[in-house]
């Protein structure tokens, strides 16, 4: 039995703290920063580029531009995380 | 970038070198048009891309305009080595008095074009340079200097002791072919025959031209100018979906490349393997271990997850290929975590068991450790350089031997 | 001693704004190699990871105020040979080409110049050169910590056609106690800066290279130029060599390409099985097995394996 499937964020979890989701400046910084586009600016909301999540090299920059806490990065594979 | 002859003549003409009256026809009709046109005996000879036209029939001889046209309605259904010609050239049955061999091509050696001349042409030349060597004229063009008349006169004047008319005659030929050699960016530029005509001319009569590959987007307006286009395949075989599907994926994102190739292989472990060197080192250390590949790849440069991803979809998608082969040489600048995502997704996506389907996975450098905790999760095995890519090979052979 | 580099080799990197530069200048900044400089014309007054960016060559030796040593051009191949000359033109000695799919005729004209002016090309399509401990000039063994984990200093002399598999072949020796003195990627394509026969003078004078060892593919004929040299010279250097690609002399392979460029079959001649043939006849051993490279190369000096 041979399905083909397309499954996202098998690797990478991202989660966007509910308190900076609706940032624009957040938001648009995000969407700069990302070398792979796991963020998008939705008028003006931080949006999760599911499909994107895979691609993440864990270079923690958004980990930075956003204030503690407000992106953290997990690691599925080994329950780690990226955060500040 | 091969030419087929009715485009190799085009080339040479527009360097100055005469050819014969030649007619480039698709159909049996222009080819009666042609024949007509030239008036007199005529060759017909196939347009493909592949040797052993003679041999197969691709080369006929006509002494009217109507047998022309049935010549080239016969030779313009027939397959040559799996090829389809694309027309037939018309010729002129030359009238030669002597046939010469005149070529430009690069020595990797000096660094330099040489120039090839020989008063025994029409033969093959390696043939000739071997029995008859002072029948052979050889000379080595700077890179740096316009080329220069003379260099082909010595050429000419070394192969046979030619003098008088002839040499006078050939230099300029030479010479142009030289020229033709540096504008077009050649790595082979060849007239054989060059032929002596009886009223003492000479006419290229079959001219062979290979392109460098690298060079051709830089060529495409000067070619375009003579209707040659670039965009038509010229593989010599017909690529596989396997092989067309991975180029796609590797053109549709700029991340890193992949590369794959299965023409020749029928085997039944799939290799998704890198860079260049590792990758030749890895089929054959697969192969002298009993192995069969079911193909070729290269993993180069720091590819996206996506595209590790597809080549080893594209792998695990070929007939009788259960099984794969993740194996590189140490990896500067290629990430190990990436490729691990790459090749589990892969099977994750066909529904196959990563552990199961990934007989071996040795890539060590740039992010291993990152790379073995992805692995680990999914049951594989990580192997480090301690594992020697002969080792390595031969732990996938014998895994696919076992299952089957 | 080593051969080409040292600890006060000043060099500059052409096309430095580009990706992979920017991430070859740290890399090399981060191993101690002393990146004086950058070239991207245009981009005057930036900086990658320090290093000053000029429009042009003869700025970044000015701002040097001496001679700078070497170059690592990573431009497009449309205007390698431009920044090549460029670089022979402001008095720089070696110059590392790592862009590939530069025209052949490009590449002639850039070595013959580089012959003409005494400079030294490594390369087209080459990862650059290593001496362990000391200077790295070019992406060759990757970010700095890697590179000392492939690298250690020592005796073997490395010269490969491919980048990936010089680090491979040396973290090889590394770990078998050998070492490298020098280490070059010499580069894939048709036509090179620097063979293997015209590489090999720099290693016979010095004193710590007591054996070479070769990776080599199909294509070409720098083996039979290596050989004839070796019979002119009478080198003290005994040779283990390495060459893949040998499933290409199959039937089904024929006219096919793989690899690099330069691996190209045009004749019997270059050949893997006529080129093992060549070497092993030389009296240069042509193992099987990269791991095998250690073992031939401690026969060869006498010592225990």
């Amino acid at each position: 039995m041979a399905r083909t499937s397309e499954q996202h964020g098998v690797f990478i979890r991202v989660d966007v703290d509910e308190q900076v989701r609706g940032d624009a400046e957040l938001a648009a910084k995000l969407e700069e920063v990302c070398p792979v586009d796991i963020y998008a600016n939705a008028d003006g909301k931080v949006e999760v580029v599911e499909r994107n999540l895979d691609e993440c090299i864990l270079c923690n920059l958004c980990v930075e531009a956003a204030p503690p806490g407000g992106v953290v990065v997990k690691k599925l594979y080994d329950g780690t995380e990226l955060r500040r | 970038m091969r030419f087929y002859e009715y485009e190799s003549r085009r080339i040479v003409e527009s360097a100055g070198i005469p050819v014969t009256e030649y007619g480039f026809c698709r159909t049996a009709d222009e080819a009666r048009a042609a024949a007509e046109r030239i008036g007199g005996p005529t060759v017909i000879k196939s347009q493909v891309l592949t040797g052993g036209r003679m041999k197969a029939g691709g080369v006929k001889f006509a002494d009217s305009p109507e047998e022309a046209a049935s010549h080239a309605e016969e030779i313009l259904q027939l397959e040559i080595s799996g090829h389809m010609p694309v027309g037939v050239l018309v010729d002129p049955k030359a009238e030669v008095e002597q046939e010469y061999y005149a070529a430009v091509l690069w020595d990797g050696r000096a660094k330099r074009p040489m120039m090839l001349f020989s008063d025994m042409g029409g033969i093959d030349i390696e043939e000739v340079a071997e029995q008859h060597p002072d029948h052979v004229g050889r000379g080595h063009l700077s890179n740096l200097h316009p080329v220069p008349d003379f260099r082909a006169k010595e050429v000419v004047a070394a192969a046979g002791g030619l003098t008088g008319r002839e040499l006078t005659r050939a230099t300029p030929i030479l010479a142009r072919l030289a020229q033709l050699q540096r504008d077009y960016d050649m790595t082979l530029a060849e007239i054989n025959p060059l032929a002596r005509l009886s009223d003492g001319s000479f006419v290229a009569l079959d001219a062979h031209m290979e392109m460098e590959d690298e060079a051709v987007p830089r060529q495409t307006k000067k070619l375009a100018k003579l209707e040659i286009e670039v965009d038509e395949p010229r593989e010599l075989y017909e690529p596989s979906d396997f092989e067309r599907n991975v180029k796609a994926i590797d053109e549709a994102d700029h991340r890193g490349v992949i590369q794959g190739k299965d023409h020749g292989f029928d085997g039944n472990l799939g290799l998704v393997i890198g860079a260049g060197g590792g990758s030749l080192t890895l089929t054959d250390a697969v192969r002298s271990q009993g192995g069969r590949p079911a193909n070729y790849a290269e993993i180069g440069g720091n590819p996206s997850v996506a595209k590790a991803k597809g080549l080893a979809m594209e792998v695990l998608k070929k007939e009788g290929v259960e099984k794969i082969a993740v194996m590189m040489s140490i990896v500067s600048n290629t990430r190990v975590d990436i490729v691990a995502r790459g090749v589990i997704k892969a099977c994750l996506a066909l529904g196959k068991d990563p552990a199961e389907t990934i007989t071996v996975f040795r890539i060590p450098g740039a992010w291993e450790e990152e790379g073995a905790k992805i692995l680990g999760k999914y049951g594989i095995e990580f192997k480090d350089r301690s594992t020697s890519m002969w080792e390595a090979a031969g732990e996938a052979v014998q895994k696919v031997q076992g299952a089957g | 001693m080593s051969i080409l580099l040292g600890e006060d080799f000043t060099f500059i990197v052409q096309g430095i704004t580009g990706r992979e530069a920017v991430n070859l200048t740290k890399e090399c900044l981060d191993y101690g190699s002393k990146v004086v400089g950058g070239v991207t014309p245009g981009r005057k007054g930036r900086e990658v990871h320090g290093v000053p960016v000029f429009d042009t060559v003869a700025q970044a030796v000015d701002n040097h105020g001496s001679e700078i040593d070497g170059s690592v051009v990573t431009v497009p191949p449309a205007f390698t040979k431009d920044a090549v000359i460029e670089s022979i033109e402001n008095g720089i000695k070696l110059i590392v080409v790592v862009t590939e799919r530069i025209p052949r005729r490009d590449v002639a004209e850039m070595v013959e110049l580089a012959n003409l002016r005494g400079a030294r090309i490594i390369g087209p399509n080459c990862l650059g050169l290593i001496v362990p401990g000391v200077c790295k000039m070019g992406g060759i063994g990757g970010p700095a910590s890697d590179a000392a984990k492939a690298y250690e200093r020592g005796r073997i002399g490395v010269m490969s056609r491919s980048g990936g598999m010089t680090t491979e072949i040396s973290s090889t020796l590394t770990a078998a106690g050998l070492g490298v003195s020098t280490a070059i990627s010499i580069g894939g394509d048709a036509i090179i800066g620097s063979t293997y026969a015209e590489l090999m003078p720099l290693y016979e004078e010095d004193e710590e290279t007591e054996a070479i060892v070769i990776y080599t593919e199909p294509g070409g004929r720098m083996e039979a130029e290596l050989v004839d040299w070796r019979e002119q010279s009478g080198s003290r250097l005994p040779i283990v060599a390495f060459m893949a690609g040998k499933f290409m002399d199959e039937e089904e392979m024929k006219g096919m390409s793989f690899g690099h460029a330069g691996t190209i079959v045009e004749g019997a001649e270059d050949s893997a099985t006529e080129k093992i043939k060549r070497l092993e006849d030389a009296g240069i051993p042509v193992v099987e097995r990269i791991d095998e490279i250690p073992g031939a190369v401690k026969e060869k000096l006498g010592v225990a394996a």
